[in-house]
């Protein structure tokens, strides 16, 4: 089933010749924004200088770093009265990245929903939940809204109480849901404890972290759906970027609105169709904060094989990152942020170790901190209320729940070279 | 009354909650021939706080924060109590009465008789107390 089988299906000198047509727009759509003025005038770019699609790689990256120092709108094209709503993701310190949207830009975020959903087959005689948080993170709104848009019954439920979630799904039929791999999970773990039925469900979405086949496997199995693969991220809408359709074999990008390419991190030189590398997006049809060439630091390949359903090409399911960025329950966590929020406590050293578990198929973060010697009074209390504090501060700033360990004054590592501060313990399931 | 002469410096020790970070702390004072009279180990949530009477208390401090170790000196009392029932019930009504709190406590039973030592919320007001009741409390002079 497709929702626009005539842009879904394009052909593919069509296709470069709309995205080609598109890439321009965005080219003068940027020269609003200061930062991508200088980047290109310091380029010697153009916009004469993009004649084709090749071209672009005149043009350089931009990385989640830049975004930062547009904080917190510098990065918009278009007037403050025209953005109609923001969202906010993990920066990589203190400030989270904002990202803005017109009413343009909602509507084509909408329609893209509304394509995967179709593609995996759920309409308006599908019942809806929508298990992921509804405030800052782009999860929430944005399948709430694509979802509406093809009519589905939509459950703002959110996150939270497990068995409420459940009870919901038995008492209104509900067919479909969408939520992180892990709490899908755990939410079946949970069912199965209250010896719930699950019946009715029959597709599943699941997106904003990592999962193997295996863990499609047992998620079939014990919910009782098909499950799909969704991928996207704040910078480029939201989720909707790409997505798995019934072949369930790579996910699906939309080229007429993302212009992809897959790059040697190291090098910054494209890579060829079958070779692994980080994915780099330029949106095509963003209004309100136009990107070039976007590096998204998710490692994937592009495809080389057709797809049965004649919808462009694919990439592979993302499986790794290509920078030190670590995906917690759902949530994007940059060790450098951790480092961030050690600063401004002066009661503890600099130096930090992070360890990641899964637990009960949740991710749980241990972060371990000194405890500087000026400031150990000698009561355990103190010890204590030192322990929250660190606790609440990582929890405002990274929006996760941690568990804090305070330790001996030079007993953590301390790296010469580059510093590994992340010890990842989830085994690869 | 000069309560400041009651006044006994206990030396608290940061220790992570793992094995053999006791044995490490108790190793570097028997270096120094420190003798420890009396200690307790408070934890909470992976860590704790090592808390001892030693005889030497500025060496021991020394000792330990040249290795590294989180140290810093406590106020406490220490008093004598009959080694009987009811020795504590004394003491600590005494301090109840006159609206003490105490924050931790441990005791040791010694070759003299049981001492009880104190962390309180009012140290010259539970000396006083104290001393009026009749007890005895130990002189910081016994440490060196």
């Amino acid at each position: 089933m497709f929702w626009d089988k005539k842009i879904e299906t394009m052909k593919p000198d069509d296709l470069q010749k709309l995205q080609l047509k598109r890439l321009k727009k965005t080219l003068s759509q940027v020269q609003h924004v200061d930062f991508y003025r200088n980047l290109l005038s310091d380029a010697g770019v153009r916009p004469s200088s993009i004649k084709t699609l090749d071209d672009i790689q005149k043009i350089p990256f931009t990385k989640k770093l830049d975004l930062r120092a547009g904080y917190p709108f510098g990065f918009f094209a278009v007037p403050m009265k025209k953005i109609v709503r923001i969202h906010t993701t993990s920066g990589t310190t203190g400030k989270p990245t904002v990202v803005g949207y017109t009413q343009k830009d909602l509507d084509t975020w909408a329609d893209l929903i509304a394509r995967n959903m179709t593609m995996v087959g759920v309409g308006e005689n599908d019942i809806f939940q929508n298990m992921v948080n509804y405030g800052m993170f782009t999860g929430g709104l944005g399948f709430h809204y694509g979802a509406e848009k093809i009519g589905m019954t939509v459950i703002p439920s959110a996150t939270g109480n497990t068995k409420r979630q459940i009870e919901m799904i038995m008492d209104f039929g509900v067919t479909t849901i969408h939520c992180t791999p892990s709490y899908a999970m755990h939410l079946s773990e949970i069912a199965e404890e209250m010896n719930a039925s699950l019946d009715s469900l029959k597709t599943g979405i699941f997106g904003a972290e990592p999962w193997s086949e295996s863990v499609r496997n047992s998620l079939e199995k014990r919910l009782g759906l098909t499950a799909y693969d969704s991928y996207g991220l704040s910078e480029l809408f939201g989720p909707g970027v790409a997505f798995e359709c019934p072949e369930r074999d790579g996910l699906h990008i939309w080229h007429d609105s993302f212009f992809v390419e897959i790059i040697n991190p190291k090098t910054g030189e494209q890579l060829s169709d079958g070779e692994r590398g980080e994915l780099v997006v330029t949106p095509l049809v963003k209004e309100a904060m136009p990107l070039l060439r976007y590096r998204t630091g998710d490692e994937t390949v592009m495809i080389e094989d057709g797809c049965l359903c004649r919808r462009g090409q694919k990439i592979a399911r993302i499986t790794g990152r290509s920078d030190d960025m670590l995906v917690i329950r759902g949530i994007n966590v940059f060790p450098s942020q951790i480092e961030h929020v050690l600063l401004k406590i002066p009661e503890v050293g600099n130096q930090f170790m992070v360890y990641i578990d899964r637990i009960n198929h949740l991710d749980e973060m241990t972060v371990e901190v000194e405890i500087n010697h000026d400031y150990f009074s000698g009561e355990l209390a103190d010890l204590a209320r030192l322990q929250k504090k660190v606790v609440k501060e990582l929890r405002d700033a990274l929006e996760l729940r941690t568990t804090v360990k305070i330790v001996e004054p030079g007993s953590l590592p301390r790296f010469e070279g580059k510093a590994k501060r992340v010890i990842d313990r989830r085994a690869v399931i | 009354m000069d309560t400041q002469k009651f006044v006994i410096r206990q030396i608290s020790i940061f220790s992570e909650n793992r094995p053999g970070r006791l044995a490490a702390i108790a190793h570097a004072l028997g270096e120094e021939n420190i003798n420890i009279l009396a200690f307790s180990i408070a934890e909470a949530n992976g860590f704790g706080v090592v808390r001892a009477l030693v005889d030497y208390p500025e060496k021991a401090h020394d000792k330990l924060f040249s290795l590294g170790y989180n140290v810093a000196f406590t106020d406490v009392i220490a008093v004598r109590m009959k080694d009987q029932p009811g020795g504590l019930y004394e003491v600590a009504k005494v301090l109840g009465d006159a609206g003490v709190n105490i924050e931790y406590s441990y005791a040791y039973s010694g070759k003299e008789g049981a001492v009880l030592i104190l962390r309180v919320d009012q140290v010259d007001e539970a000396i006083k107390k104290i001393k009026n009741s009749g007890a005895t409390l130990l002189e910081r002079s016994v440490f060196h």
